[in-house]
């Protein structure tokens, strides 16, 4: 009788560099018990060798060091974003290039709805490649006039919203005065609305309700089908409330016998002081499992570049709009930072200008002086305008970084001539500069703000494409095997879990990407095409045409 | 209409202390408290009745609620009480820009913004303000501000007080200056939402008070919007000031002033015309504004 299995392949990508590449994986309970050739396994015992993969690729399994499992609950509305993407079904829904493309699409939506008055829903709208057009209730009247109609914007800061969602509001009158409300010549609200204080009076009465940054049970099951089908076997969830009934829920499905990757979800900051965060933190942790690794502080110091709301050092924003906004307070930021470090638990922080940077390397450097600890891996997310200097100071301090590369092919081009100008934009994403510098590094999707696919975000570092096919910032661009280990083992780091997962390696955890070509093989610009076949994750094979 | 205050200010300026100042002496109203998050001493111990997760009852009919990331939905939920509170303060998180929280509130059916009061701890606002990091919030947070309210006085000299209120009277310039020891200051003059004359006056004019006020008796047929227009940016020294006039055709209309921030609605009540105005003892322009209020 056999105890363990034998995986053959075309080839294995270990990322462990004592044996870079290898043919067998042996596998014994959903641990990897050797890796070499066959003869190597051999002196284990009775095996069973298994042969589906003897065509593929073998990599460790992805690591996206930075999603939200609510792309999951998304992917119940109806798609409305410029690019081609991919359902957790599988089935790739073509990018809309028009309005009227929009509207029809939405109108096909509509025909499927039962309940005359239910709402349509829509997300990923990203009018910056439709030259900036602005969508009007009107317009959206065109597809119904009776029902709302609501379309999330791809920044999911902003929306767009038909008259009748606007007048269950109540927002369908004259008088209206705030800067998040433009308003037509009619003195009525155009139906767009800016910002999460406009958008809540308003999102409950066109499906988006207050607590969508939560996935909800169906979400996260669709979650981990777009895991597989991308390669990815474990993924952050960042942020989440993490309410007791929300954990209860993840805890219960994560567990379910064929729920595909591992989950780990990042408490967002906001609704405790520091002191009850800790505490709370703290026992989340006592409750994760296997597939649910809870215990981590998600903060988010500013805002985003492209809403003009992330804080910026001088000379600011390129077209002189006001520097951003903080979402932390500096004093709020440097007392979790030092109950966190006290505590021994890890703290992600969302930055995207360099002021914000610039806030949480100085508070933490702080922090460090009063709780000297050699191995925080505390990380900066995004982190997208950072200076050399600044990554120098957080390889000094021992600081990771989680760069926002998928951005940088999504709004480059609008950073080099809107936000931030070309030189600032050219830098954006320093992937060369950080590995330089010796900070350890990932690279991520922010899933749905952009698809999840490490393969794909590996391939905006490695070529620094924007979408309007421009080459930015040449410099920043890194190698095919460095970004290879960002979306593995440097993922893994950043999150505590280099020891388990990342590399095909004696005792780590059995995660593997199953590919139909060979990453280091394809060349640079072709990453991004390269089939996933699917995952295995703790010995369990998961292929993406059953799901 | 249920009136809503944000109370802004950076982190240690003492907007919990006025909070809970404002309760002690609430003048009988029931007011709403939201915080972001309950801090470590949202509401003084002996004030608290009950506490769970979310709401913490206080005595005298009051609450406190913790709103986390979504602050209209809580509006929202106070609005479908079955007893709706009498008056709401939002107490901003110290990097919030108040002004933006009001505008907000603007949106939703069923609330009326009263004011911006913020608080700036007069020992620090000046170097807070010249901060890399949050000088231009807290330029933000003044800017727009209807009241603000110079509190820790008793920790500078005169000249140092004189010092910060000449630079108010630049960076907030909507603003009427109200200064404070511990957020002690007349629940009138912090909402607009004091039902009768009365409490107003008792709880300004005693002897030690820094302020004063005076009822005024409107004649039966002047512009509402005027006489309120007037009392906020006529220079009369008005911190604050409500109450009802009739107007020629006989409509009836309740005024509401604080800083430059001016609002008159038609109202069904049947008091008597009388405005109570409200401000600093030597500043507040009595005689000149009964002479105006004649004319207009």
């Amino acid at each position: 009788m056999s105890d363990f299995r034998v995986y053959a392949a075309k080839k294995v990508i270990t990322m462990d560099p004592n044996r870079p590449v290898a043919t067998h994986i042996a596998v014994r309970d959903g641990r990897i018990l050797g890796v070499g050739q066959l003869s190597d396994l051999e002196p284990w015992g009775d095996y069973e060798l298994d042969d589906r993969f003897a065509d593929k690729v073998i990599m460790p399994g992805l690591i996206e060091g930075h999603s939200h499992t609510m792309e999951g609950t998304l992917w119940t509305k109806t798609y409305c974003g410029y690019f081609d993407r991919m359902d957790p079904h599988g089935k790739t829904w073509t990018g809309m290039k028009t309005l009227d493309a929009v509207l029809d699409r939405l109108r096909e939506a509509e025909a499927e709805l039962e309940d005359p008055n239910a709402p349509i829903t829509g997300w990923q709208l990203d009018p910056i490649y439709m030259d900036n057009m602005k969508v009007s209730r009107h317009d959206l009247d065109k597809v119904s006039t009776t029902r709302p109609i609501g379309i999330l914007h791809a920044s999911g800061h902003i929306m767009n919203v038909n008259s009748k969602a606007l007048e269950m509001a109540g927002l369908l009158k004259t008088g209206n005065n705030h800067p998040g409300v433009p308003l037509g010549e009619d003195g009525l609200p155009t139906g767009e609305l800016k910002g999460p204080d406009v958008m809540t009076p308003v999102g409950p009465h066109v499906g988006l309700n207050r607590s969508l940054t939560d996935a909800d049970e169906q979400g996260i099951r669709d979650f981990a089908k777009l895991c597989v089908r991308t390669g990815v076997t474990t993924a952050t969830d960042l942020a989440a409330r993490l309410t007791d009934e929300g954990v209860d829920m993840m805890v219960r499905v994560t567990s379910e016998k064929d729920f595909p990757a591992c989950i780990m979800p990042f408490r967002f900051f906001l609704g405790l002081t520091p002191k009850e965060l800790i505490e709370n933190v703290k026992g989340l942790k006592e409750r994760s499992t296997d597939r649910l690794r809870l215990g981590q502080i998600k903060i988010v110091a500013d805002g985003s570049i492209q809403g003009f709301s992330a804080r910026l050092r001088w000379p600011g924003y390129h077209n002189g709009a006001p520097n951003g906004l903080w979402y932390v307070s500096p004093e709020q930021m440097s007392e979790i930072y030092h109950l966190a470090l006290e505590a021994g638990i890890l703290v992600h922080t969302h930055t995207n200008g360099d002021q914000a940077t610039q806030l949480a390397i100085e508070k933490l450097g702080a922090a460090l002086q009063a709780h000297p600890s050699r191995d925080h891996r505390f990380t900066l997310q995004h982190c997208q305008l950072a200076d050399a200097a600044q990554f120098r100071k957080m390889a000094k301090l021992g600081m990771c970084v989680n760069l926002f590369a998928n951005h940088h092919f999504y709004w480059g081009d609008e950073h080099y001539r809107l936000t931030v100008g070309p030189d600032r934009a050219e830098r954006m994403n320093a992937c060369r500069t950080a590995l330089d510098s010796g900070v350890p590094m990932a690279i991520h999707s922010d899933a749905p703000i952009t698809p999840l696919g490490p393969l794909f975000t590996a391939w905006c570092a490695v070529n620094r494409i924007t979408a309007s096919g421009r080459v930015q910032g040449h410099n920043e661009r890194i190698a095919v095997d460095e970004a290879l280990y960002a979306i593995t083992l440097g993922a893994a780091y950043t999150l505590h879990l280099d020891g388990e997962v990342g590399s095909i390696e004696v005792g780590k955890r059995a995660d593997f990407a199953i590919l139909e070509d060979d990453p280091t093989e394809v060349g640079g610009d072709k990453l991004k095409d390269i089939e996933v076949w699917g995952t295995v994750q703790g010995g369990r094979v998961f292929p993406a045409a059953d799901l | 209409m249920l009136p809503v205050t944000t109370i802004g200010g950076y982190l240690g300026s003492g907007k919990t202390t006025l909070v809970n100042h404002l309760l002690r002496n609430n003048g009988g109203l029931r007011l709403a408290i939201l915080v972001n998050e309950f801090g470590e001493l949202p509401i003084d111990e002996d004030l608290i009745e009950s506490q769970d997760e979310d709401v913490i009852s206080i005595a005298g009919g009051c609450i406190c609620c913790s709103y986390g990331n979504d602050m209209m939905a809580a509006l929202g939920d106070l609005a479908e009480m079955a007893a709706p509170p009498d008056h709401v303060l939002i107490e901003a998180s110290g990097v919030a820009i108040p002004s933006a929280i009001l505008a907000a509130v603007g949106l939703l059916d069923g609330f009326r913004g009263d004011g911006i009061v913020v608080v700036a701890d007069a020992e620090t606002v000046q170097k807070l303000a010249k901060d890399d990091y949050v000088g231009d919030t807290i330029e933000r947070q003044l800017i727009d501000a209807d009241l603000v309210i110079l509190n820790k006085i008793d920790l500078v000299t005169d000249e140092a007080k004189a010092v910060t209120e000449n630079w108010l009277s630049s960076s907030a310039p909507s603003a009427s200056v109200v200064p404070a020891e511990r957020g002690q200051v007349p629940i009138g003059l912090v909402l607009g939402a004091v039902q009768e004359g009365r409490e107003y006056l008792a709880e300004t004019n005693h002897e030690g008070s820094p302020f004063e006020s005076f009822v005024l008796k409107p004649h039966g047929d002047l512009s509402a919007e005027k006489l309120a227009e007037q009392l906020a940016i006529g220079g009369y020294g008005v911190v604050r000031a409500k109450g009802f006039v009739t107007e020629k055709d006989g409509m009836r209309k309740l005024i509401h002033v604080v800083g430059q921030r001016w609002q008159a609605s038609p109202t069904e009540d049947e008091n008597e015309p009388a405005v109570v105005c409200i401000g600093l003892k030597q500043q507040l322009k009595r005689a000149e504004i009964e002479s105006f209020a004649s004319k207009i």
